[in-house]
C-alpha cells in the first residue's frame, strides 16, 4: 500500500482519469432533499457543502460551509443497487411449437464484456457490504454471473468517515470508521484552516496505476497522522452501539423473548429496513408472457422477508406474524448469518434505524433482548 | 428516480446459468388419485437422461407461468426418464396438471441433499411417509428393494386423508405381497369397503416391526405429522440422530441465493431439503421460525 495526497481542486482530475479508461462514475449527489447514489459526470455533481442529520426515523440535509466533498454519512442508497440491481431481468424464452428454446443468437457462455462502473465515495462500512455480497453472490455452490460481471468491472475508491452519522455504529462491528481493504483506493478528506485536501492510500494494483495520472504527492508523517487522527474522532461520535458478545447465542437462546411481541406491534411490515439495508439480499423472480403467449421473460426483484409472500407454501405463510417476521430479519442478521456466511450480515450502517418510519432501532433491540434474558439463558450462553 | 446504469445489453447472455430451464418432454401422463399426478419426462434434443440421488429436488418451470421445487419420485437406477409426482394444489402445479404427453416442461437441478441411504446399511429402515410425502420417498424406496439383501427389515408406514388419496397404488400392491418388505397403510377416514388402518401414521409406529436400536427412519409429510413421527421414533428407542427428515419452503431459486428458503441458520435448498432430525428439532417446535 503506497500513501499520497491530493488536492481539494485536483479531485476532479480522479474522476476525469477513471473516465479516460472507461468508467461509468457513481457517486454521492443530492437529490429529493437526499444524498443518494447515482451517475455523476464531475466534482461539482458531489454533495458540496451538504452534510446529513440522522436519527431513528429522520432524516435531513443541512448546509455546511468547508467546502467538503464527503461532509455526510451514508444515505438511503446503497450499492448493491449497481451490482445487484432492484429489477433484473433474467432470460427470455420463446415458444416453438410444443416446446420452448432461447432466442436465437443467445450464446450460452458469459460474455467477454465487463461493464466498467467505478464507485466514488464508499463508506468503510459499505466496502464491508460489498465484501458480504461477495460471499454470499461468488462463494457458494452457485455463482450469480451477473453480479459476477459487475463485480469484476468495479473499481471502489473509498471514501473514510472522519465524522459520524447519528445512526452509525460501524465501530462496534469492526468495520469502519476508516476501510483497511476491499478498496482500489482510499481518500480520507481533511480539512484544516490552511488547507483542504485528501489522503489517498492506494489497495490495488489498479488503484496504484490510476494515480499515475493523477496530480498526487508522496504524502509525510504528519499528513497520515492527521488522517489518523480524523478518523479517530468519528470513532468516537458513534451515534450508536451494538454490543457483539456472543451476541449469535444471546438471539438463538431467546427466540421466544416477550420483547419480539413488543416489536411486532409497532413494526408495519413496511420492508423499508431490508431496501435500504446494503447486505439484503433476497429477492423473487416474476415468470411473465406476452399478450399472446409466445414469449416468456424471467425477471428477479428484490423481495424482503417482511412480506407475508416471502415465506408462504401451500396453507398459508410460514411466517404470518410481524413478530415473526422483525425476528427473522434481525436474527438473520446478526446471529444466523455467521453461520451462514462466517461474518456478520450487519456493517452497522445505521440505514434500517434511519429509514424506519417507526424509529425501530436494531442496536436498541439487541440490547433490550440482552438485557431482558432470562437468568438461566444467560448462564448458558 | 435513481438510475442503474444501461447494463441491459450484458443481461441475456449472462444470465443464463444457471438460472436457466432446459425443456423436457412429457412422454407419459399418469393419474394417481384426484388430484394428483406423476409425469415422465426425458431431455430434449439429448438422451444423456437425468441422474439423481434419492431426496433430491428439481426446479419445475411451466411456461410462462411460473417455477417450483418438485421432489424427483422415480428410481434413481434408471435414469433414463425423469420423473415427478406432483398434487395439484395452486397456480404452477395446477398449469402442470393441464400439461399432456408431447407437451413440455422446463427443469434445472437436480438440488439438495439426499435421504442418508448409506447410513442405513446394514441396519433396519422405516420409511414413514404422509400424503404427497410419499413422493420425495419412493426413490429410497426403489433404492432400498433394488438392493434388498443390503439392508436389514424394511418397512413403510403410510398415511393418507382417505383411500382415494393412496399414491402409486398398484406399486404398494407388489411391495406389500413381498415377504421381506412391511408396507402398513392407514387413512385417517375410512369409506366402505376399506378393511385397512384408520388413524394417523404415528399410531403405527409402537407396533412395527423393526429393532428401534439399530433402525434408520426417513420421514415426510406435513411438518406436524413429521414432528409427532420423530417423537414416537425416539419414545421407541430410535436414535435421534437416525431420523431424517424432509422440509419443505418457499423457493425462488433452490440454489441458495434468493434467501427464501432460509430456516434458521440452513437453506433447505441446498443445506436440505433432507436433514437429520437433530439438526433442526428445536426450531421445529418453535413458532414461526
Ligand atoms: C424441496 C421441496 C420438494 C417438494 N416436492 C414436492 C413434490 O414432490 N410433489 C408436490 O406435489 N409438491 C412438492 N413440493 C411442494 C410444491 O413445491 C408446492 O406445492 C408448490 O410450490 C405450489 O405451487 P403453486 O404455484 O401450485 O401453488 P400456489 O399456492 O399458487 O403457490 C404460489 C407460490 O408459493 C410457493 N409455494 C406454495 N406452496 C409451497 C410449498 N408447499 N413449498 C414450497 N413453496 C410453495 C411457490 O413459490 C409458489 O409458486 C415440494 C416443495 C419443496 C420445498
Ligand atoms: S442491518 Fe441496518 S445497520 Fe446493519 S447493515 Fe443493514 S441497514 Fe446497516
Ligand atoms: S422494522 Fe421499521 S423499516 Fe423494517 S419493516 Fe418494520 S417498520 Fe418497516
Ligand atoms: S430457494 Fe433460494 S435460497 Fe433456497
Amino acid at each position: 500500500m503506497k500513501t499520497f495526497t491530493l488536492e481539494r481542486s485536483d479531485v476532479g482530475a480522479l474522476l476525469d482519469a477513471l473516465k479516460r479508461r472507461g468508467y461509468t462514475l457513481l457517486g454521492p449527489t443530492v437529490r429529493d432533499s437526499a444524498i443518494v447514489i447515482d451517475e455523476i459526470s464531475r466534482v461539482e455533481d458531489l454533495p458540496v457543502n451538504w452534510t446529513d442529520v440522522q436519527s431513528g426515523a429522520s432524516y435531513r440535509l443541512k448546509r455546511r460551509e468547508d467546502n467538503a466533498f464527503f461532509g455526510f454519512a451514508v444515505g438511503p442508497t446503497s450499492w448493491k443497487r449497481f451490482l445487484y440491481p432492484p429489477i433484473q431481468h433474467l432470460f427470455a424464452m420463446l415458444r416453438a411449437g410444443k416446446s420452448f428454446a432461447l432466442p436465437a443468437g443467445t450464446k450460452e457462455s458469459t460474455p467477454s464484456r465487463d461493464p466498467k462502473m467505478a464507485f466514488i465515495g464508499v463508506r468503510p462500512c459499505d466496502v464491508h457490504a460489498l465484501a458480504i455480497h461477495d460471499r454470499v453472490l461468488l462463494a457458494g455452490p452457485f455463482v450469480d454471473p451477473l453480479y459476477q460481471l459487475r463485480r469484476n468491472g468495479c473499481f471502489v475508491v473509498a471514501v473514510n468517515c472522519t465524522q459520524a452519522g447519528g445512526t452509525c455504529f460501524c465501530a462496534s462491528m469492526n468495520t469502519g470508521p476508516r476501510a483497511t481493504e476491499g478498496f482500489d483506493l482510499a481518500l480520507t478528506e481533511l480539512i484544516t484552516h490552511k488547507r483542504h485536501y485528501f489522503l489517498v492510500e492506494t489497495g490495488s494494483d489498479r488503484g496504484e496505476a490510476l494515480l499515475k495520472s493523477v496530480p498526487v504527492s508522496e504524502a509525510g508523517a504528519d499528513e497520515m497522522k492527521e488522517a489518523r487522527a480524523a478518523c479517530e474522532q468519528a470513532q468516537r461520535q458513534m451515534g450508536r452501539s451494538l454490543d457483539t458478545k456472543q451476541l449469535r447465542e444471546v438471539l438463538y437462546q431467546n427466540a421466544e423473548h416477550p420483547r419480539w411481541d413488543a416489536i411486532g406491534a409497532r413494526c408495519l411490515t413496511c420492508a423499508n429496513c431490508t431496501m435500504v439495508c446494503p447486505t439484503c439480499f433476497c429477492a423473487t423472480v416474476e415468470d411473465v408472457t406476452d399478450l399472446g403467449g409466445s414469449r416468456a421473460d424471467r425477471i428477479r426483484k428484490w423481495d424482503s422477508c417482511f412480506t407475508l409472500d416471502f415465506s408462504y407454501i401451500h396453507g398459508g405463510s410460514v411466517r404470518a406474524s410481524a413478530k415473526a417476521r422483525y425476528r427473522q430479519w434481525m436474527t438473520h442478521k446478526l446471529a444466523s448469518w455467521v453461520d451462514q456466511f462466517g461474518t456478520s450480515g450487519c456493517v452497522g450502517c445505521g440505514r434500517c434505524i434511519t429509514w424506519c418510519p417507526v424509529g425501530i432501532d436494531i442496536t436498541e433491540e439487541a440490547r433490550a433482548i440482552r438485557e431482558g434474558q432470562p437468568t438461566e439463558a444467560r448462564t448458558h450462553a | 428516480m435513481e438510475t442503474a446504469p444501461d447494463l441491459q445489453s450484458i443481461s441475456a447472455e449472462a444470465a443464463l446459468s444457471p438460472m436457466l430451464p432446459r425443456p423436457f418432454v412429457i412422454k407419459r401422463v399418469r393419474r394417481e388419485t384426484e388430484d394428483t399426478f406423476t409425469l415422465e419426462l426425458e431431455p430434449t434434443g439429448r438422451d444423456d437422461g437425468f441422474s439423481f440421488t434419492p431426496g433430491q429436488f428439481n426446479m419445475v418451470y411451466v411456461f410462462g407461468v411460473g417455477e417450483i421445487p418438485i421432489s424427483i419420485s422415480g428410481d434413481p437406477a434408471r435414469p433414463t426418464t425423469l420423473i415427478h409426482t406432483t398434487r395439484a394444489v395452486g397456480t404452477v402445479t395446477k398449469a402442470m396438471d393441464k400439461l399432456r404427453r408431447g407437451d413440455t416442461l422446463g427443469i434445472r437441478g437436480p438440488y439438495g441433499s439426499p435421504w442418508p441411504l448409506d447410513k442405513a446399511v446394514g441396519r433396519d429402515v422405516v420409511f414413514v411417509a404422509g400424503g404427497i410425502g410419499l413422493a420425495p420417498l419412493r426413490p429410497a424406496l426403489y433404492h432400498v428393494v433394488s438392493n434388498r439383501e443390503r439392508f436389514g427389515k424394511v418397512v413403510l408406514l403410510y398415511g393418507t386423508r382417505s383411500p382415494a388419496d393412496i399414491l402409486f397404488r398398484e406399486e404398494l400392491e407388489t411391495w406389500r405381497a413381498r415377504f421381506d418388505l412391511d408396507v402398513y397403510v392407514t387413512v385417517d377416514r375410512a369409506m366402505s369397503g376399506w378393511r385397512g388402518n384408520v388413524g394417523v401414521v404415528t399410531t403405527m409406529i409402537p407396533k412395527a416391526p423393526f429393532d428401534p436400536r439399530n433402525a434408520v427412519a426417513m420421514v415426510c409429510g406435513p411438518e406436524i405429522m413429521m414432528r409427532f413421527t420423530a417423537a414416537e421414533m425416539i419414545k421407541r428407542g430410535v436414535d435421534i440422530r437416525d431420523v431424517s427428515v424432509s422440509l419443505e419452503r418457499n423457493m425462488k431459486c433452490g440454489i441458495g441465493l434468493c434467501g427464501h428458503c432460509q430456516f434458521g441458520p440452513v437453506f433447505v435448498c441446498k443445506d436440505g431439503p433432507v436433514f437429520p432430525y437433530a439438526q433442526v428439532r428445536d426450531m421445529l417446535v418453535k413458532w414461526e421460525i
